[in-house]
């Protein structure tokens, strides 16, 4: 478990974290949302040991920090933004440096090394040279080498920074074989990366934590509504003109839970509606228009709930 | 000391693969080779007995070991701190003094190696003029001792600063400021002169390893100059390591 009791870290005068208080049980995915500059990768750094807090005490697996980082890092595996790979170096030389600088004996190092190739895919680039790797396979190395000595807690900052949406993809693959086997803390400013990967999301704002829970939590806490979208071909007799648009509009608006509706795309026979209702009002919506005499061909909460849950939050300014 | 090993290999493999470890190696064996030349072979040589010949060797070889010590030493942890790499050594469970013994021994092997592939210029003098053996293992063992010292010099300036330019500025102005006590220690009166002579990494104490004499004196010093900075630099690293 990783515990943080009202931490926080100044560089000067300059508050950059906390005061922090957190629970994360074993064995679960975090992920640390927020605008680049509010603290994700300071509190990560702290709990990787990498640097110390000005206030607060940080517990990792029981132990304290500060008391004895040693057996701390002992039990973290950690991928910095930009991953400390030496390029110079094999892959298979790089992470068998790895594994023996966390006390690894040859044995295991051969068994752990085969074991993180494959998990991170990277057998076949065994004895190739950092150096040559794309981008996309120098980042696996950096979570292989994070991974080597089976660490209670996996902690990865950006993992996908720079990464092409291919290997985007893969990389939250891979996060998603390591969920359960360890507990990991992801820290992203890309709300899919955190929405598809993690349990709980902690969103923090100038460094400080605005929200936490899971992406449903959060959608109850933080907004006000839940949004939807609709798409409805509307009944044979109705043809496709404004009438029939607006006759399904004022459908829609006439339901209770419903709080407002407008008009979205239009695309052939087929007329797109956006929706906002008290609750998930899907199935009350999906009568209404069936019994109406339309299609209904799809019905969707709205899709970047997150996004919508993370600008409420830290203003609209967001770029994220 | 497994993580000493693992630091010590990574490094000696790192100046075997970089350009950089064969070139400073070309560079300081070319000098050697042409300073001797220039004293011992070529046309203004002239008459000198051997065992000048040889003591000019040494002296020679101790001002680019210096050199060579410090340029090997700048990257060791600077250039990590630079390329981020160090998140590597310092987010893992190595104790600080593993790191810099590891990165140190790591340099000391390969300055040694350098060192060593001059040793056809003595053993040039050692057949064909009248020196003994003892003279010349005698004047390796403090030229890598001098080394070693410098080295660890190097390391101390590269743990404390954050940038190679900055670390090569602090170990050349320390090492400068060691060499310079000694002629310093003939123009300035007693006591200062006395404890200028003994500081100094230069003169006094490898005079002895030139002419082939061992004093323990001298080797204490040398073995006390690394232990000082090496120490200093673990200690510099502890306090860096936390930021």
């Amino acid at each position: 478990m990783v515990q943080l009791i009202d931490v926080g870290r100044h560089f000067g005068d300059h508050r950059a974290l906390g005061p922090v208080s957190l629970e994360i049980p074993e064995g679960s995915t975090v992920g640390f949302l927020g605008l680049n500059g509010v603290g994700k990768t300071t509190l990560l750094r702290i709990l990787a040991c990498d640097l110390r807090p000005t206030r607060g005490q940080a517990l990792v697996g029981g132990v304290d920090v500060l008391e004895d980082p040693h057996t701390v890092r002992k039990k973290v595996g950690y991928l910095p933004e930009t991953p400390p790979l030496y390029h110079d170096m094999t892959v298979r030389d790089y992470l068998s440096f790895a594994g023996r600088i966390r006390g690894l004996d040859s044995g295991t190092l051969t068994r752990r090394i085969a074991e993180v190739e494959e998990t991170t895919n990277i057998t076949h680039k065994d004895g190739e040279t950092i150096r040559h790797l794309s981008h996309g396979y120098k980042q696996r190395v950096g979570v292989a080498q994070a991974l080597i000595h089976e660490p209670e807690i996996l902690i990865l900052d950006e993992p996908t920074n720079g990464l092409d949406p291919v290997q985007i993809r893969e990389m939250r693959d891979l996060i998603r074989t390591l969920r359960r086997k360890h507990t990991i803390l992801i820290s992203s400013h890309i709300l899919t990366e955190i929405s598809e990967t993690c349990d709980e999301i902690l969103i923090l704002n100038a460094g400080e934590i605005v929200a936490s829970g899971s992406e449903h939590d959060l959608s109850g806490a933080v907004l006000r509504s839940t949004g939807m979208t609709l798409d409805v071909r509307f009944g044979p007799d109705r043809g496709n003109g404004e009438g029939a648009a607006n006759e399904v509009l004022t459908l829609l608006r006439a339901l209770p839970e419903v709080i407002d509706a407008e008009v979205g795309e239009r695309e052939g026979d087929t007329v797109s509606y956006r929706l906002n209702g008290t609750e998930d009002v899907r199935a009350q919506v999906c009568r209404a228009v069936v019994e109406a005499g339309h299609d209904v061909v799809r019905l969707d909460k709205a899709a970047r709930e997150l996004e919508r849950i993370f600008i409420e939050l830290v203003g609209g300014g967001a770029d994220a | 000391m497994s993580g000493v090993r693992a630091v010590f290999e990574r490094e000696l493999g790192a100046y075997l693969r970089s350009s950089i470890g064969y070139l400073i190696g070309a560079v300081v064996l070319l000098l050697d080779g042409l300073l001797f030349y220039a004293q011992a072979l070529g046309p203004a040589a002239g008459e000198r007995i051997s065992g000048e010949v040889l003591a000019g060797f040494f002296l020679n070889a101790s001002g680019l070991t210096a050199i060579a010590a410090l340029v090997l030493s700048i990257r060791l942890i600077a250039e990590e701190r630079q390329t981020g790499t160090h998140i590597l050594l310092t987010t893992s469970p190595l104790r600080d003094w593993e790191i810099v013994l590891g990165k140190y021994f790591g340099a000391l092997v390969f300055l040694t190696g350098i060192t060593l592939l001059t040793l056809y210029m003595p053993l040039l003098i050692f057949v064909n003029g009248k020196v003994s053996l003892a003279q010349i293992l005698v004047g390796y063992f403090g030229l890598i001792l001098f080394g070693a010292a410098n080295l660890a010099i190097g390391v101390f300036a590269t743990a404390f600063a954050r940038h190679q330019l900055v670390a090569a500025a602090t170990g050349a102005v320390i090492t400068a400021t060691m060499f310079l006590l000694w002629p310093l220690s003939s123009v300035v009166d007693p006591p200062a002169s006395r404890l200028f002579a003994s500081l100094a990494i230069h003169g006094r104490h490898f005079s002895g390893f030139q002419a082939g004499l061992l004093h323990t004196r001298d080797v204490f010093y040398y073995l006390a100059v690394t232990y000082f900075f090496l120490l200093a630099a673990i200690k510099v690293m502890e306090a860096k390591r936390w930021e």
